[in-house]
């Protein structure tokens, strides 16, 4: 909160989280978990349903405090949830440009849209888009403050195959675009490798193992590193003789 | 176009005997069906009335039943009787200043119960303390019957204009307050954190986020408070009144003019009316991003 613990802690880092603790009642859902977010790193934080992903991100978003512990993070920072969650009684610009202030908050609005493929589609209403087109918006939101780190609650969850595909290339694109550090939160194996510079895997509620990726755009495709990777993968989410 | 095909042996258990007379659906283009003389008169008659088709149906079995006999005249004059009864009282400049005078009474009444309903339904929405102060009383003001509060009104501010005003406005305010409130604290907590994490200030919130979610529930509130200050106006009329459409009703009892009571009662159907007309244009415009559930 205080500014001197702010600047002591201050690493050139996108987040630290340093021992963190919280508690539900008397299940401990984080014990001690460290982590630390380089700049314009994109870690992507994997983990069975119910292990914690959402309380720690929630932790880093300030939307919840923790028990014990410390929680550093940029004070520009936003967050994409699960749910699109945009505001149906605004139109697509208007929820870009919520948390915009200024008389250019238009045009960036407008030049975000564009960069997430949604030129032309600024004065429709949340209701009439479809669930991927959605999800970009809520995109746009996010990255129209020009943030230091973005946290991605699940995003594209929600989203058929398909449409999953396209986000990545979209999230792959706009990272060349922002320079922010990120945090994806996913249960799914595949999504991580293909974006990740860090997977790291939770387990009893704290990080049970990190794997920097070194792979180009094709490896991460089909590779025999990436099938390494992946099993690897499953066996640290203890799903290794379902596959 | 590609065509990929996985080959796989059919799936025929035992017994499925795929030549049966399974039902089947079939879609095409609603124009494609074949016409029938029955399909094209309904597509012409297509209920031109609307809403409007029942009490159509029942001024017709009424003014039938009149003209036959069944009804008598002192009970229910025909309707089209009560229409010249109408147009007479205009004539004699009886109608006329009664309208006026009533007309008045509500407009003074709605504003003074909207502004005092819409001004604490959102501060109660949006403050804690605000919920503290106003809630405890609107919540026992709204189980406490109109009707009853206005002997109680007589004797405090006496028979003139103050006490029909404030009964209009008592019963326009309660549910304007109520259902603010609840609106705008129903407004999905998941929307209100999302804008705060994205670093918009309170104004913004209030102004982008809360006011606008809670516009249904306003919408609902209005349509009870106008509703609610039309019997708040008959009441007040009713009971003690030289002038206005309750004195007229009154007079026609007094007389035994049945045409005249049913005249006052028909003037504020038609207010009734009018005010949920009002209302339905206004959630035409105001909740336009909302895609209306439309009946076949």
């Amino acid at each position: 909160m205080s500014a001197p613990v702010a600047t002591r802690h201050r690493r050139q880092a996108g987040a630290v989280v340093d021992k963190v603790v919280r508690r539900f009642g008397d299940r401990v859902v984080l014990d001690h978990l460290d982590l630390t977010i380089a700049d314009e790193e994109l870690v992507v934080l994997l983990g069975p349903s119910g292990c914690g992903k959402s309380t720690l991100l929630r932790l880093l978003a300030g939307l919840d405090r923790p028990d014990g512990g410390l929680v550093e993070v940029p004070a520009k920072r936003a967050i994409v949830f699960q749910a699109d969650r945009l505001l149906p009684w605004q139109r697509v610009l208007r929820n870009v440009t919520l948390g915009l202030r200024g008389p250019d908050a238009q045009k960036r609005g407008r030049e975000v849209l564009a960069e997430v493929g949604l030129s032309g589609r600024e004065g429709a209403w949340p209701k009439e888009l479809s669930g991927g087109e959605a999800q970009r918006v809520s995109l746009a939101r996010a990255l129209v403050s020009e943030p230091e780190l973005v946290l991605l609650d699940e995003p594209f969850a929600a989203l058929d195959a398909i449409t999953r595909l396209r986000m990545h290339d979209l999230v792959r694109a706009l990272r060349s675009k922002h320079h922010a550090a990120m945090l994806l939160v996913t249960h799914d194996v595949d999504e991580a490798i293909a974006l990740a510079d860090r997977v790291v895997v939770m387990r009893d509620g704290r990080i049970g193992a990190s794997h920097h990726l070194r792979l180009s755009a094709a490896e991460r495709e089909a590779s025999v590193a990436r099938e390494e990777l992946r099993s690897t993968l499953l066996e640290d989410l203890g799903l290794a003789h379902q596959h | 176009m590609t065509e990929v095909r996985l080959e796989a042996p059919a799936l025929v258990g035992p017994g499925t005997d795929r030549t049966s007379t399974r039902e089947r659906h079939v879609f095409v283009p609603r124009d494609a069906r074949p016409r029938t003389p029955f399909s094209t008169l309904r597509e012409r008659l297509r209920w031109p009335l609307g809403i409007y088709t029942t009490p159509v149906a029942v001024l017709i079995a009424w003014e039938i039943l009149s003209v036959a006999g069944v009804l008598a005249k002192t009970y229910a004059p025909a309707p089209t009787s009560i229409v010249k009864s109408t147009v007479d009282l205009w004539q004699q400049g009886v109608l006329g200043p009664d309208l006026a005078i009533s007309l008045q009474r509500a407009a003074i009444g709605l504003a003074i119960g909207l502004t005092a309903g819409i001004v604490t339904g959102v501060l109660g929405g949006l403050l804690r303390s605000g919920e503290y102060l106003f809630n405890g009383v609107v919540q026992v003001l709204n189980t406490i019957p109109l009707l009853a509060v206005l002997p109680l009104m007589i004797v405090w501010f006496g028979i003139d204009e103050l006490t029909k005003v404030l009964l209009i406005s008592f019963g326009a305010g309660v549910p304007m307050y109520l259902n603010l409130f609840a609106a705008i604290r129903g407004v999905d907590q998941r929307l209100i954190e999302m804008t705060r994490t994205t670093g918009a200030g309170t104004w913004r919130l209030v102004t982008w986020v809360l006011v606008p979610g809670a516009l249904p529930g306003f919408l609902v509130g209005l349509r009870f408070s106008l509703a609610y200050s039309i019997l708040g106006l008959v009441a007040a009329e009713t009971v003690n009144a030289d002038k206005g459409l309750g004195f007229l009703i009154t007079q026609g009892q007094t007389y035994l003019q049945t045409n005249q009571v049913f005249v006052g009662l028909v003037i504020y159907s038609l207010l009734g009316l009018l005010a949920d007309q009002f209302v339905r244009v206004l959630e035409r415009v105001l909740l336009r991003w909302r895609p209306s559930f439309e009946a076949a």
